[in-house]
């Protein structure tokens, strides 16, 4: 199986040297169940530094779920589930508040305050940490425009596009440039153009920052533009890897009614021999 | 509405029961731990006690001018109208004082709170506050549990004094009353155990109303359908518990002081 590339050599390196360290996401046999309905059943997998987790799978399968277990916002009934080391369903809820300052989230609605202006939801963590206002602004106007709204700063929320308030949600989860991001459907209900500016932030943040990060996407599209496609830092744009290569720390993770149907490469992706997704994959 | 079974349905009640107990309880004892959210202590005290002004006064000085009104055409049949202001100040200050203030608050903010809490637990912003790493508890209950009690005594202290000043008109306008001897009357009538009686009862009530709406918004279910019925559950449920605590407050300041 062809797993590298000659032009995916520096993310090849990367990963290389990530996977000795200790992986920053690993569930173990997850189980959760609301009410009579099985959601997730022994899931296990592992999210190594460096990793972008693509994660795909039919609507409901419980890939929202996941997401928010692996955040400790839920405690599944049965496994483990450690992150950056640490044991998130058995911890107290005050030291995952600690954690959590290490994890960015942007949710599949996007769950802005709707109270308070984009200014003051980008910058609620520093807020939080006192950090001195004249700073605060500075760094809100940098992440805003990184998503490319700084435009947008003294709008409330409701005054925005669902485009946009995706993007003020991104902006508001890297603002403290967290170890690990996890993006819930940052793609959702948009228009092609619209969900390929989010991809090439995704793709940014990856490239530049090298950033752990959990995606789930409907879209298979924008996986394989995620997994094709890197960022040129001269230019400021994203650019197809020539030769068809692929990035390397970019890896899915196929959901099917609460279980694991894939774990790997896009390479072992495309060439999956399993019947159900390669219908799922068209 | 649907139907569950008897042993489901006990078992959600006691749940519940439970899960309000532990959300009283850390909403008092996270202000023994920072951080702390002062701001949102002040601003909580605007909305509940400043805005809550001109419905306590108002209620207060009509519930005291019918109360003379009242009292009056009992006590002329005994030959005592000129106990009005005894009676007034009496009746305010233990009772209607507290227990009115409470459930005007309950109607206006423990509603509030039960729908805004709701409506950011239905769009997921209590989950993203958490993910943020913010306990929605400290920086949500917490304020709003204070600043309730804290503005609740205040607001009380002020319909007693309305009611009795409704009193006054009442007593000196309609029925033909000394005005001095009102006020005399009404102040020799209160002794100590029925001031600490009185002020006692806000304290009560501002946790109640505090707790039960926001014990109801946070755990709202079910989209904007589930906003409204939290915002109607958080004001019956915290009029009634009032009133309830009322009875037991009151037989207990009984049990302390005699009366
Ligand atoms: N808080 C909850 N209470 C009860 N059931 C829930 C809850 N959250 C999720 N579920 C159920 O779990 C299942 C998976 O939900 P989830 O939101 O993870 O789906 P998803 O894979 O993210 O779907 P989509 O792609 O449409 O976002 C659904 O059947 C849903 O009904
Ligand atoms: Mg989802």
């Amino acid at each position: 199986m062809p797993e590298a590339t000659p032009n995916s050599m520096p993310h090849q390196l990367h990963t290389g040297a990530a996977t000795f360290d200790a992986p920053v996401v690993v569930f173990k046999d997850v189980s959760i169940t609301f009410d009579v309905k099985p959601v997730l059943q022994d899931l296990s997998f592992t999210v190594h530094p460096g990793e972008t987790r693509i994660i795909l799978g039919p609507a409901g399968c419980g890939k929202s779920v996941l997401m928010k277990l692996a955040n400790g916002l839920m405690r599944p009934d049965s496994g483990s589930i450690h992150v950056f080391g640490q044991d998130v369903t058995r911890m107290r809820e005050t030291d995952l508040y600690k954690l959590r300052s290490r994890i960015g989230m942007v949710f599949q609605e996007s769950a802005l305050f709707d109270s308070l202006s984009v200014e003051d939801n980008v910058a609620y963590r520093l807020h939080e940490e006192h950090v001195p206002e004249a700073e605060a602004h500075d760094r809100v106007l940098e992440a805003l425009k990184f998503v490319e709204l700084d435009q947008a700063i003294a709008k409330f929320p409701s005054e925005l596009s669902g485009g946009m308030r995706r993007r003020v949600s991104i902006a508001r989860a890297i603002i403290t440039k967290p170890d690990l991001i996890l993006y819930d459907s940052p793609t959702a209900g948009l228009d092609p153009i619209t969900s390929t500016t989010i991809v090439e932030l995704v793709i940014k943040q990856r490239d530049v920052t090298h950033t752990t990060s959990l995606l789930i996407t409907h879209r298979l599209q924008d996986a394989f533009t995620l997994a094709m496609n890197r960022f040129n830092q001269s230019t400021g744009k994203m650019e197809r890897i020539p030769n068809g290569g692929i990035d390397d720390s970019t890896k899915f993770l196929v959901l099917n009614e609460g279980k694991v149907v894939f774990d790997g490469t896009t390479m072992e992706l495309v060439h999956t021999s399993d019947p159900w997704l390669k219908d799922y994959l068209g | 509405m649907s139907f569950v079974s008897p042993e489901i349905f006990a078992k959600q009640k006691v749940a519940a029961v439970q899960d309000y107990s532990v959300l009283a309880l850390h909403a008092v004892t996270n202000l023994f731990s920072g951080p702390r959210y002062w701001a949102d202590i002040i601003t909580q005290m605007d909305s509940i006690g400043f805005g809550s002004l001109p419905i306590i006064v108002l209620t207060g000085f009509f519930t005291g001018c019918v109360l003379a009104l009242q009292s009056a055409t009992s006590l002329q049949e005994f030959g005592a109208v000129s106990m009005t202001g005894n009676l007034v100040s009496l009746s305010m200050v233990k009772e209607l004082g507290p227990v009115l203030t409470g459930l005007m608050v309950s109607g206006r903010n423990a509603s509030g709170m039960a729908s805004e809490l709701g409506s950011m637990k239905v769009t997921e912003q209590l989950d993203a506050m958490r993910a943020l790493g913010t306990d929605p508890v400290r920086k949500l209950v917490t304020p709003r549990l204070y600043a309730t009690i804290f503005m609740l005594f205040f607001l009380t202290i002020l319909a007693d004094a309305f009611g009795i000043a409704g009193g006054a008109l009442v007593s000196v306008a309609l029925l033909g009353l000394n005005g001095s001897s009102y006020f005399h009357n009404s102040y020799q009538a209160l002794v100590y155990a029925d001031v600490v009686q009185g002020l006692t009862k806000p304290l009560f009530f501002g946790f109640i109303i505090a707790t039960v709406g926001c014990y109801f918004g946070m755990t709202t279910k079910g989209g904007t359908q589930g906003v409204g019925r939290s915002t109607t559950q958080a004001v019956v449920v915290s009029s009634v518990f009032i009133i309830i605590v009322d009875l037991l407050v009151t037989r207990s300041m009984i049990g302390i002081f005699g009366r």
